[in-house]
């Protein structure tokens, strides 16, 4: 019970401290109207009205990915660069649950995105916010930003190993927002990548959505997010202790 | 475990930083920034460790709160040995350093306080008493709701402080608490740090003001390239400038080299060059029997000179006495 509660005030006030960066505001307040147009048009020209809803969906699930990628990406090192980094890891306490609110914050504040994109859509080009399942929806959105979490989490810990991370983020934003069918639907996509996509939390969690956007079983798909997020977190966890030690033994947990 | 007298105790303690310049040809550095320290400090001691800059003092604290790990030597902290038992030390010990880094800008200071409290292992129902009682003994209390970002050097200080008392730590590491921190707040500081002592918290603090640690602690290791060069109360260390004598000169563009001349004096054993502004002071310790202010002057004429004046050493003399040995 202590955890939880360290782990969700932890996520508060990570969230409060990303949220007030002016940079976070200005993408905040601009992605997603891009997003928004993006999805209408494209789906316009492709003569699927109706799919609309679901595409600005999947536009807001691409701003929580990129918030995920280059917030969790780079937690460990916006940490260092605070100064702040010592003083967490002093905490008496498993290096996973340290950096956990940090990368679950990262997923919170991109859900912003998601429903400024719905927002935007609504009002700028009359998209009609109608629901399948407007419950499952959010529960799907809950586990969504949980689920990301953890893969933050994961990529938190094996980016801190990397000489070249930030570049590495650059080049997984896109791909991943294809293989995992935020946009497109994963079957038009070359069959190599599915293997690829089925390990994705990302995947699963954009397949829930979508399914209780425009009706579909929605509970498997996010079950087996969650599934596969937890996966990520034991790795993650286990690649964090070893990161650990090893930044205490080459002296970087504080810029040298 | 844990039956120990002694709350910190560092035998042979070593590190070395490996690090990899250059770009195009990188080439590997290897610095020595501690070099076999050892020392033990007392329940409820105030233990200062003294030395200029880069002598290996944050190092040292470091490998002893357990960001670092020590590259030889072993070291205990309550009797939990740094290296294995990682979560036992933390539990017990609280660590401020200097300057203003290391907080959340963006929240409050109450915020910053109440994350860290849960990530301390702050019961929840002493939160709320605890941090009260903390901004009340830091004097922040009517500001802690604004954000730290507007806070001054000071006040950042003061919070950083507040932070590392929040579990209530046996041991508290601080690491040039006093820097950058203007005269008023450094003597509250002192007074704060004292107050703690007073109660029974045991304090390691470092510092390369002579003045702060001879008026806080009850022993002092003076440390120098990485390696402690004496170790004693500051009255035992004062002893160490017994039969010199100290002339003091005010001067305007010293050479080098009538430095160096200086030296070669019969009768000076050290000095130093101080800048302080447009002028230097010139320290020149002697055997107390030798009256050397009349070579001194000579050596300096057609040097522009200010205040010249001899006394007897003061503890600040017998640290430049051990340093410069070193
Ligand atoms: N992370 C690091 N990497 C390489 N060298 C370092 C690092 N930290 C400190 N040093 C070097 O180690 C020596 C001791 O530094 P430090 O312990 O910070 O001294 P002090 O705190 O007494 O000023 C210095 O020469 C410093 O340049
Ligand atoms: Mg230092």
């Amino acid at each position: 019970m202590r955890t939880v509660r360290m782990l969700a005030i932890g996520t508060l006030m990570h969230v409060k401290q990303i949220s007030r960066s002016p940079f976070e505001l200005a993408i905040a307040l601009v992605v997603p109207v891009v997003q928004a147009t993006l999805a209408v048009y494209l789906f316009r020209s492709g003569g699927e009205e109706h799919r609309l809803l679901e595409a600005a969906v999947g536009a807001g699930v691409m701003g929580v990915w990129s918030s995920v990628l280059f917030g969790s990406g780079g937690a460990i090192q916006t940490q260092r660069w605070m100064g702040t980094l010592e003083m967490i890891m002093l905490a008496p306490r498993r290096p996973v649950l340290v950096i956990l609110p940090i990368t679950i914050a990262t997923g919170l504040t991109g859900i912003y995105a998601l429903l400024a994109t719905l927002l935007w859509g609504r009002f700028l080009y009359g998209i009609k916010l109608d629901f399948a399942h407007p419950v499952a929806f959010v529960v799907a959105a809950v586990v969504c930003v949980v689920a990301l979490g953890m893969f933050g989490l994961l990529l938190a810990s094996t980016f801190v190993l990397m000489r070249n991370a930030n570049a590495l983020a650059n080049t997984l934003e896109y791909p991943v927002w294809l293989v995992s069918g935020m946009l497109l639907p994963i079957t038009v996509l070359p069959a190599w990548t599915s293997p690829i996509a089925a390990a994705l939390p990302t995947t699963w969690g954009a397949r829930a959505l979508r399914e209780a956007t425009s009706g579909g079983p929605v509970w498997p798909s996010v079950g087996i997010c969650l599934g596969v997020s937890l996966l990520c977190l034991v790795l993650g966890g286990l690649a964090l202790t070893h990161v650990e030690r090893r930044a205490r033994a080459a002296a970087t947990l504080a810029l040298a | 475990m844990g039956r120990s007298d002694h709350a910190i105790e560092a035998v042979d303690l070593r590190r070395t930083y490996r690090a990899r310049t250059g770009w195009l040809r990188p080439t590997r550095t290897e610095v020595e920034a501690v070099r076999g320290v050892t020392f033990t400090v007392g329940r409820g001691e105030l233990f200062g460790l003294l030395g200029p800059n880069g002598a290996g003092k944050t190092t040292t604290i470091k490998l002893l709160n357990t960001l670092l790990i020590p590259t030889s030597g072993t070291a205990r902290v309550c009797g939990f040995d740094v290296e294995k038992d990682t979560r036992e030390v933390r539990r017990r010990i609280g660590y401020v350093f200097g300057g203003d880094r290391g907080l959340y800008d963006r929240l409050s200071a109450l915020d910053n306080l109440r994350y860290f409290a849960e990530l301390y292992g702050v019961a929840p129902r002493e939160q709320k008493r605890r941090i009260a009682e903390l901004l009340d003994l830091v004097g922040l209390a009517g500001r802690e709701r604004e954000r730290v970002e507007g806070y001054s050097r000071g006040m950042r200080q003061r919070l950083h402080i507040a932070r590392g008392l929040l579990h209530g730590p046996d041991v508290l590491f601080l690491d040039e608490p006093s820097i950058g921190v203007d005269p008023v707040a450094a003597r509250e500081l002192r007074r704060t740090v004292a107050d703690l002592a007073a109660t029974g918290t045991t304090v390691l603090l470092t510092t390369h003001y002579m003045a702060e640690a001879d008026e806080l602690c009850d022993r002092i290791a003076v440390i120098a390239d990485g390696q402690i060069q004496a170790l004693g109360t500051p009255s035992e260390l004062r002893r160490r400038a017994d039969g010199r004598r100290v002339v003091e000169v005010e001067a305007y563009g010293v050479p080098e080299s009538a430095v160096d001349a200086l030296r070669g004096l019969p009768g000076v054993r050290e000095t130093a060059v101080e800048a302080r502004g447009a002028l230097q002071l010139l320290t020149v310790h002697s055997d107390a029997h030798v009256d050397v202010q009349g070579d001194v002057l000579r050596e300096l004429s057609g040097i522009r000179l200010g205040r010249v004046n001899s006394r007897e050493p003061t503890l600040e003399d017998a640290y430049v006495a051990i340093v410069s040995a070193a």
